[in-house]
């Protein structure tokens, strides 16, 4: 039986980890190389690099990186930043990407996806949404969620998988960062609305905000977070314990 | 030395690297010299099987994989290069595969019962039918392996070494002879999927 998948994200700046880390027995702890190791070790099922870099030298150090990472580390590798043409493509799945997330590049060109897909493949293409309630209607946020695009949220993902999106990252502004839990009602319209994998991203707080995820919509395939995994107040192997009690198929 | 056949689909960087991790002397080479002298064949593949087996079939490599497969070379097919070493395949009109293995490729759409998203992307546990198979020497029923597709192969229950569930049983291992095949990524399936390569190399 197909498993639900846990995905810790890393934002990485000029070749590090952002958001400050504390783990026992990591000895650098901004590295992206060592925590991804980390998360690998731990049960970490996929992992997302996400590159918010603005400078050309801080592009190329996150090739290093991502260079390195997928030298030693052999899971799933999703990468997703700055990425605006099928160039962009080439140049992460040449570093060892599996999967390349497309957001505001996307917004700006929708036929990215298409021609992306076209010559990667359907699996490799990830549309990535942000998503916020405005007048209670479902819209779509550009630029890390900072601009309203006026989108209808669900007919863009429909445009996005009809033109080979292989997967869709949703990600609630309304609940990210309130560690509230997952936003359920927006997840269900967008599982309601397509038939390829859906990643549910924004609003985990604990471990049990993933039982309720999954358990409220099963469609659901993954979870992804990242500070929680990062400050460690959610431990990757006791989080899959915890679903595996619950009747939730895990990788273990 | 082991030889990833680079036909100019995908991205082979992830597979050199995980065939070196497991000790492996591995190169990528579209030279039909170098893989004739390579002890073992990998056939990779990544997106739509017309173009795949088109691009093998420029590049007459085809005729090197289905000659060294002939003569005994351990040949191993993973994901679309699984699904190639079959008579053919129904993605966007009807292909026709190497045909070193008995079994057609077919959709997922329409055949699963509904309501699973198709990709089937992720991690799906093994269901060992042939415990014997050499890829096998460390893997365990239920050990679970990546996978990414939205094809399978159907008709081969006489190379059947794994299946894994998902709404139906998938084919995800075969096996006959020096042939074998995954439809998943062992090269992305963490300390299972390295196992089963190295038992590969050692084979």
């Amino acid at each position: 039986m197909i498993t639900k998948r846990i995905i810790p994200c890393l934002d990485v700046k000029d070749g590090r980890v952002v958001k400050g880390v504390n783990f026992a027995g990591l000895s650098d702890v901004s590295s992206p190389v060592d925590l991804a190791k980390y998360y690998s070790d731990c049960g970490a099922d996929e992992l997302v690099f996400y590159d918010i870099t603005a400078s050309a030298e801080g592009r190329a150090l996150f090739t290093d990186i991502l260079t390195e990472a997928a030298s030693q580390i052999f899971i799933p590798l999703t990468v997703g930043g700055g990425i605006r043409t099928v160039e962009d493509f080439d140049r992460v799945l040449k570093c060892g990407a599996d999967k390349v997330s497309v957001n505001s590049g996307a917004i700006a060109d929708p036929d990215l996806i298409g021609a992306a897909a076209k010559k990667y493949g359907d699996q490799c293409v990830v549309l990535s949404c942000d998503i916020k309630r405005v007048d209670g209607a479902f819209h779509v946020f550009a630029k890390g969620g900072r601009e309203d695009t006026g989108m209808e949220a669900i007919a863009w993902i429909k445009r996005g998988v009809s033109m080979g999106a292989g997967e869709v990252v949703v990600n609630s502004i309304d609940t990210d960062g309130v560690k509230g839990g997952f936003d359920l009602p927006m997840l269900q319209a967008v599982c309601d609305a397509v038939d390829v994998p859906v990643v549910a991203s924004g609003g985990a707080g604990s471990a049990q905000d993933f039982v309720t995820l999954f358990e409220t919509i099963p469609a659901v395939s993954a979870g992804l977070a990242a500070s929680i995994f990062h400050f460690g107040e959610v431990e990757i192997v006791r989080l899959k314990q915890l679903l595996r009690e619950n009747n939730i198929n895990v990788r273990l | 030395m082991i030889a990833v056949i680079d036909y100019g689909v995908g991205n082979l960087f992830s597979l050199r690297r995980s065939l070196e991790f497991v000790g492996a002397e591995a190169t990528v080479s579209g030279d039909a010299a170098v893989l004739r002298r390579a002890d073992k064949l990998i056939l990779p593949g990544v997106g739509a099987f017309g173009d795949a087996a088109a691009k093998l079939r420029a590049t007459g490599l085809d005729q090197v994989v289905l000659e060294q497969a002939a003569a005994g070379k351990p040949l191993l097919g993973i994901c679309l290069g699984m699904q190639l070493l079959f008579e053919e395949s129904e993605e966007y009109g009807i292909h026709p595969g190497l045909g070193l293995l008995k079994g057609r490729v077919v959709a997922m759409e329409g055949r699963l019962p509904a309501g699973l998203p198709i990709p089937h992307i992720g991690w799906n546990g093994l269901r060992l039918v042939k415990s014997d198979c050499p890829l096998f020497r460390e893997t365990k029923d239920g050990d679970c392996v990546y996978f990414v597709h939205s094809f399978y192969a159907e008709g081969c229950e006489d190379s059947l070494a794994a299946t894994a569930e998902y709404g139906l049983d998938l084919t995800a291992t075969v096996w006959r002879d020096n042939v074998y095949g995954c439809q998943f990524h062992p090269e992305k399936s963490g300390p299972v999927g390295l196992k089963m390569l190295r038992a590969f190399v050692e084979v």
